[in-house]
């Protein structure tokens, strides 16, 4: 049997992974994929606590948050299509239109 | 149905569509609904309010609530008496010929609608005035026809003396109306009310009370009645504040015959007649009127000898005949006055009118450019010495049967200034006759003295007569008014011609509800003495003004040559416009331009509307280097904040 720490040391692990490649990487491509490392992080933490708490709540919580990822996943995508049919590129350093 | 309520709101309709339509739509058909409204309030009132107020119905009527605040209660109201029925005539009909003459006088101009616009405002404001039954109606009309008359000496406006003469007539009318203002506080104060009935039915309530004012107890009858004096001061051009008027003739001639002599200028004396229960209780405020009436009078007369300008001369002289009508309010005879106020309109719109024909024809006002127009224009020459004789006070026409009741008044009354302003009241019957004249003779009479045309140098002698040329009589929609007027100069006065004449004074007694009858102590022997003294002075006027300018014409300049102190203090109006030149408008120049411009407005204001937004500036400028537009900065300043929170949360627990 896996203790819950372990699920949450994951968890951890995978977060911080997710906002350390959200704010280092310049691909725009790469930054897409650390965001849904931290959202999948979530999930874990959701689906594990839920079992330990033997209560359904964090497993649905959990299916939104996949559903909103993939919605997000699909919009940002085609922002990026856009961003790059206009700009020819996919580093955000190119891209800073709203620099005030 | 109220017919009477057409009177005001004519004039009031005919501004509405000339201000509306006058400039793309009517244009030069401008004075046709300016015309056909003022004429059809001549109608209403000799038709219909004329007969109700000899039958002696008093029409008094509240129509509608204007203001109501707590106790404060104020309508708009009508006081229809006797008193507002002369007033409504002089206005009506004077009004009503003056806009038909300045139909001819205005013709080709390029503001003509606007002309007509702002006369009719003006009619309406000068009715509503006279029409009132409570103080803030009044001073609502008070302050309309100032206005009125802003616009309209101003109507030049591209020219810089019209424009500066409009401020001061506005800004000089503004030391007057504060005390009127005032006035009206302190009628509110002690009455609790605006309308002149209750306040005139209380109004002995008042005696003996005393009320602290600026540090003083002042009997309260006298702080009133001087205070509602001080706006007729202003309004009526009476000393010190005289000044303004002079100088309002930089506006059209029209402009001058209505608001400057026949109407607007005489709201003061209406005023003073009007408060005349107040002004009773205190005889400190009625020597007041007497003494200031009396020294306008005199004063302005004696400037009038020596002025030049066609207009200066009769704008000087209303000044000294409103001075007549003040001298008479103050010695007790309102009924002298009003009917002084009555006859002047017709006279002096008449001098008025016929110096705007004179004008209209030889492009000047200065008179020593004119003389020998008799020949070129007999019509207005002929209106001229009927108005000339008419203000001189000659026997049986109308100037003389008012001016003979005010000395009269004066001589007779038991006021204590009484005989100290009859003595001034024949100074000024001489200076009248004699002015007027010399205004005649030396306009009409003599040689043409033309302006000479230098581009046709080398024929002086034909230079002269090149002006001539061009001297015309005016049409006849100038002429006909002119000699409407010319009637009512000589018949007005016949509704008031004394017992001992033979009449009936039937002006006097029609006024006598309103505003009572003055005691005189005095014989009929001393009546017959004292009219017989003041038509001897005022014919002795007229023979030195036809020896000095028909006879010896030399003499004149001889005469200001070895008085030449006098003249030049005469000709230089007594340098009041230079003594409130270097007391007031200097000083006050001084303050605007060191203080005002200079610290409050460059500091205090503009400090405040620049410094905000140069603030807000500085602060963006410095915040907008927050957004770089690099999405990792803002990754940062999320997951920083979230820290943040987070943090927060985990503390605070």
């Amino acid at each position: 049997m896996v203790p819950l720490s372990w699920y949450m040391l994951l968890s951890i692990v995978i977060f911080t992974i997710g906002v350390f490649g959200f704010l280092s990487r310049r691909n725009i491509i790469i930054m897409f994929m650390s965001i849904e490392l931290m959202l999948n992080a979530v999930n874990i933490n959701l689906i594990s606590l839920s079992h330990y708490l033997q209560d359904l709540r964090g497993q649905i919580l959990a299916f939104f948050v996949i559903a909103v990822a993939a919605a997000e996943a699909a919009i940002g995508l085609a922002i990026v299509i856009a961003l790059f049919r206009n700009k020819a590129t996919a580093h955000v350093d190119e891209v800073k239109e709203m620099r005030g | 149905m109220k017919y009477y309520l057409l009177i005001p709101f004519l004039p009031l309709t005919a501004f509405l569509i000339n201000i509306l339509l006058g400039k793309e739509v009517l244009r030069e058909k401008a004075h046709w609904p300016s015309i056909l409204a003022v004429v059809g309030s001549w109608l209403v009132t000799i038709f219909s309010v004329l007969p109700q107020v000899t039958a002696g119905k008093i029409i008094n009527e509240d129509l509608y609530s204007w203001i109501v605040s707590g106790t404060f209660n104020v309508s708009v109201g009508f006081l229809i008496d006797p008193l507002t029925a002369v007033m409504l005539i002089v206005v009506t009909t004077c009004a009503s010929l003056i806009h038909i003459y300045a139909v001819g006088y205005m013709h080709g101009d390029t503001g003509y609608y606007r002309f007509f616009a702002y006369m009719s405002l003006f009619t309406f404001c000068m009715l509503m005035l006279v029409m009132g039954n409570n103080f803030l109606q009044l001073y609502f009309g008070w302050e309309g026809v100032g206005l009125c008359s802003y616009f309209l000496i101003g109507y030049y406006f591209n020219k810089k003396s019209a424009a500066d003469a409009g401020k001061k007539a506005f800004i000089v009318n503004r030391f007057g109306d504060f005390g009127f203002g005032i006035g009206v506080f302190m009628v509110f104060l002690t009455f609790g009310t605006l309308h002149y009935a209750p306040v005139f039915s209380r109004v002995t309530e008042m005696v003996g009370q005393t009320v602290n004012f600026l540090g003083w107890n002042v009997d309260l009858p006298t702080l009133i009645a001087l205070l509602l004096f001080c706006g007729a001061v202003g309004k009526s051009a009476q000393l010190p504040l005289h000044v303004w008027l002079p100088d309002a003739m930089e506006g059209p001639t029209p402009v001058s015959a209505l608001i400057h002599a026949a109407t607007m200028v005489t709201a003061g004396v209406f005023l003073v007649a009007r408060c005349n229960p107040i002004f009773n209780l205190s005889q400190v405020a009625m020597n007041a009127v007497a003494i200031v009436g009396a020294l306008t009078m005199f004063f302005a007369a004696s400037i009038a000898i020596t002025q030049n300008d066609i207009k200066r001369i009769i704008a000087y002289s209303t000044c000294s005949h409103l001075g007549y009508m003040f001298l008479a309010c103050g010695v007790g005879a309102y009924s002298a006055g009003i009917f002084h106020l009555y006859t002047h309109a017709f006279f002096k719109a008449l001098l008025f009118l016929a110096a705007g024909s004179v004008i209209h024809s030889v492009h000047t006002n200065d008179i020593q450019e004119m003389g020998g127009l008799k020949k070129y224009m007999p019509i207005t020459y002929a209106v001229f010495v009927i108005a000339g004789l008419s203000a001189g006070g000659f026997p049986g026409l109308s100037g003389f049967f008012s001016k003979d009741e005010i000395i009269w008044s004066a001589y007779a009354s038991a006021s204590p200034v009484g005989k100290f302003v009859w003595v001034l009241a024949l100074a000024g019957a001489f200076f009248t006759p004699l002015y007027t004249f010399r205004l005649i003779f030396v306009t009409f009479h003599g040689e043409h003295r033309g302006v000479r045309h230098a581009e046709h140098g080398g024929h002086s002698a034909h230079d002269t007569h090149y002006g001539e040329h061009h001297i015309h009589e005016s049409p006849k929609v100038m002429t006909i008014p002119l000699m409407l007027l010319a009637a009512g100069a000589v018949a007005a006065g016949w509704v008031g011609i004394p017992p001992i004449l033979g009449g009936g004074a039937h002006f006097a007694e029609f006024l006598r509800p309103v505003l009572g009858e003055p005691e005189f102590h005095a014989s009929h022997a001393e009546e017959w003495g004292v009219m017989a003294m003041s038509t001897g002075i005022a014919l002795f006027g007229l023979a030195v003004a036809a020896f000095l300018y028909l006879r010896k014409t030399d003499l004149p300049d001889r005469i200001s040559k070895s008085f030449s102190a006098v003249y030049n203090i005469l000709y230089h109006k007594y340098y009041v416009d230079e003594l409130y030149h270097y007391t007031i408008v200097k000083p006050t120049l001084w303050v605007a331009d060191n203080i005002l411009v200079a610290i409050t407005d460059a500091k205090m204001i503009e400090g405040i509307v620049n410094g905000l937004p140069g603030a807000i500036g500085r602060v963006s400028e410095n915040l907008r280097r927050v957004q770089t537009g690099l999405a990792q900065h803002y990754g940062i300043f999320m997951a920083a904040g979230a820290f943040f929170i987070i943090a927060l949360v985990l503390l605070l627990r």
